[in-house]
């Protein structure tokens, strides 16, 4: 058997195997964005109080409560960036209530305590724990669910002493500038321990407790913009894309197949190959995979299409123009090396413009698109060159030079 | 070889009229209908709701109507769904009007809901400019490096063609266009440029190899040898964006329509135009500098064998 016979086979086993193992691990850890899973994204924007402005530690701070807040809310994998001087994005795939979420990361979630004259006692700064919970002792429908806090230990001695100061007395607990309620103190607290009854829903107790315990928001902040995806619309939106994206790819690989014959086939393994490789480093790099990125995707597999086309384009020319089926191979993809790079790196330039100016889902296609366009250039450059080189090593291939093209030449010399 | 020979370059008058018939189209209907700017551009709000029980589109529609000043548009779909488009609304706002459509008319799960401030539409659309900008200065330097300034001349110029042609025909449709749309117009300029640039390439190549041909019988050469290749690439990504278009969910129907318009124009403008205009550039700016260089040389190279 001739060296390029061997060489095919084993590309093929390799290539098989790789697809079966590559299945289960894809579809475990591909990225997918909110808007193929559901989910939240939101612009904040720092609204400082007048005559202030926001610093860099503020946004800093910012970025670090809104870390917490998405942590006990329980979505993992959220992105938090900050943006200009003033903004702070945060996005969150897969959540179940993703308007929920939004309205929990736009709370300012100032607590205070006061004295009977409105004086600051203790503030969210003392916390140490807050946690929603069932109340079994409850009496009143508005103590069913409570919030349970636990303050650090200055805190605690800062309660026990206003608990001394105003036994018998009122102490207010404010939210947001709110009053939630106004218990009379019957007695010195010295644990470091206190309830908030607000009436709450045990949803509402958990999630209040989760933004308190975050603490408080540096300066306020306003919603500039949101997008909320519900889980089924994402699940729909990634079924049909990638429906879509299979039938124009088999498509594509049937067209190219009739058009171009033994080399139609190269290119086809040549293009799952590049799938295969681009789906693996979209997994690797950890991408976000969103629905223009996956348009993104699509196309580029037209551009690594395009690559075989070119090449191939110019081994009919060789052919035709009466050289030894090796030599039209070389020359061929000598010739288009040139107008490959040159055309591809011009669409590069588009690609990194795109990610440069985009924002969100945008930048996701611009990423895909432009890692496609280089994985599009290996696999046609080096994965379509030795395939092609190996076939035309194998003499039951190299003798049916009809096999190779449809155009007439003085071939049957090979 | 495809027996199709097409004499592109001696024909460019007629590609020429076809291409400024349509784009006069385009940009009468731009001028005078404009762009159906989405949310992304204006700012506001859309929900999407699939509602529990049958909702009658009026009584959604005076709910939603009494909670902004301009008239919202209410969309109904199958399986009960409503897509509701508004002004912009605060978030305490909207999250009230979400209350009471769940008293008054029926409970639902929220498919989709977007807020866009104004501040990031007015954002966006000076970005979009920006990147568009950019991107047809870096593209025009690199084709001046690697060809030369002709060249990069004439491959852009079929850029705006189609990044107009495609503007053009949504404004005419009036079909809504979102932050996806620019993405959509850098991504056809990227294919377009691709195709002109292997015509160009070739242009270049067979011009060091018969440099006694008059540079129009060679346009013209470059492109039909490269004719199987624009064919077959244009078959193959249509073949693929119009599977998207037609198969592809709502959310990417607009964007994948643009492509569509965009590869069919890239192509066009690729083959009949971008050729076409490199021969009048060169014939407009009078001998390139090759040819006189050759010229200089003694070679028999006379200016006649240019035109």
């Amino acid at each position: 058997m001739k060296k390029g016979a061997i060489w095919l086979c084993l590309f093929g086993a390799v290539l098989a195997v790789a697809v079966a193992c590559s299945w289960g691990y894809l579809k475990e850890n591909l990225n997918l964005g909110l808007d193929l899973r559901g989910g939240a994204e939101v612009v904040l924007q720092a609204v400082p109080e007048d005559g202030q402005t926001v610093t860099a530690d503020d946004m800093e701070a910012l970025k670090e409560i809104m870390r917490k807040r998405v942590d006990n809310i329980g979505v993992s994998e959220p992105l938090i960036q900050l943006e200009g001087s003033d903004r702070i994005i945060v996005q969150l795939a897969g959540v179940d209530n993703p308007d929920e979420a939004i309205s929990i990361l736009g709370r300012t979630a100032k607590l205070e305590f006061r004295g009977p004259r409105g004086d600051v006692i203790l503030t969210g700064a003392d916390l140490a724990d807050a946690k929603g919970v069932r109340n079994p002792g409850a009496t009143n429908p508005r103590e069913e669910n409570v919030i349970s806090l636990q303050f650090s230990d200055e805190g605690s001695k800062k309660f026990a002493d206003a608990t001394a100061r105003y036994l018998n007395q009122t102490i207010s607990i404010y939210i947001d500038g709110e009053e939630i309620m106004s218990p009379t103190v019957n007695q010195i607290i010295s644990t470091g321990q206190a309830q908030i009854t607000g009436g709450y829903t045990l949803e509402q107790a958990v999630s209040e407790a989760a933004v308190l315990k975050g603490g408080a928001l540096p300066v306020d902040v306003e919603v500039m913009s949101k997008r909320t995806v519900g889980p089924s619309l994402g699940a729909d939106s990634l079924q049909k894309s990638l429906y879509a994206g299979l039938t124009g790819m088999l498509l594509l690989l049937v067209f190219i197949i009739l058009y171009y014959r033994l080399p139609g086939v190269v290119a086809a393994v040549s293009l799952v190959v590049y799938t295969l490789i681009l789906t693996w480093l979209i997994a690797w790099l950890n991408i976000t995979l969103t629905l223009p990125g996956i348009a993104g995707f699509v196309l580029s597999i037209g551009m690594a299409v395009d690559a075989n086309i070119v090449i191939y384009e110019r081994l009919r020319e060789e052919i035709a123009n009466d050289k030894s089926l090796p030599a039209a191979v070389t020359a061929s993809f000598r010739r288009a090396l040139w107008t490959i790079l040159d055309s591809n790196i011009t669409t590069l330039i588009a690609a990194a413009v795109l990610f440069q100016f985009g924002t969100g889902s945008i930048q996701g296609f611009a990423v895909t698109l432009a890692v496609g366009i280089v994985v599009s250039m290996f696999s046609a450059l080096v994965v379509t060159h030795y395939l092609l080189k190996w076939c035309a090593d194998v003499p039951s291939f190299a003798k049916h030079i009809g096999l190779f093209t449809s155009v007439k030449g003085g071939v049957g010399r090979a | 070889m495809l027996k199709l020979h097409i004499d592109v370059v001696n024909k460019r008058k007629l590609w020429y009229a076809i291409s400024a018939v349509l784009l006069l189209v385009g940009l009468a209907s731009l001028l005078f209908r404009g762009l159906n700017l989405g949310i992304d551009f204006t700012g506001g709000n859309i929900m999407q709701l699939q509602f529990s029980q049958n909702v009658a589109a009026e009584d959604l529609r005076a709910l939603v109507s009494s909670y902004v000043e301009t008239t919202p548009s209410i969309q109904a779909s199958e399986d009960n769904i409503f897509l509701i488009r508004t002004e912009d609304m605060s978030e305490e706002t909207s999250t009230v009007l979400l209350e009471q459509i769940n008293t008054e008319l029926s409970s639902y799960d929220i498919l989709r809901n977007e807020r866009i401030g104004p501040v990031i539409g007015a954002e966006l659309i000076a970005n979009a400019w920006w990147a568009l900008l950019l991107a047809l200065a870096l593209m025009l330097l690199y084709i001046t490096i690697r060809f030369r300034f002709n060249f990069a001349v004439s491959a852009i110029v079929p850029l705006m063609h189609d990044a107009l042609m495609v503007v053009g025909i949504f404004s005419i449709l009036q079909i809504e266009v979102d932050s996806t749309f620019v993405a959509a117009i850098l991504t056809v300029l990227g294919y377009s440029i691709n195709s002109t640039i292997v015509i160009f390439d070739r242009i270049r190549e067979n011009r060091e190899l018969h440099s006694k041909q008059g540079f129009t019988d060679l346009i013209n050469e470059s492109i039909n040898q490269t004719l199987g290749r624009s064919i077959n690439t244009s078959v193959a990504v249509l073949l693929l964006v119009l599977c998207l278009f037609l198969f592809g969910g709502d959310t990417t129907k607009a964007f994948s329509l643009a492509l569509v318009i965009g590869v069919f124009a890239g192509a066009y403008s690729s083959v009949f135009i971008a050729g076409s205009i490199l021969a009048d550039l060169t014939k407009l700016r009078g001998v390139d500098k090759n040819e006189i260089r050759a010229a200089k040389k003694g070679k028999k190279n006379d200016e006649k064998i240019l035109v």
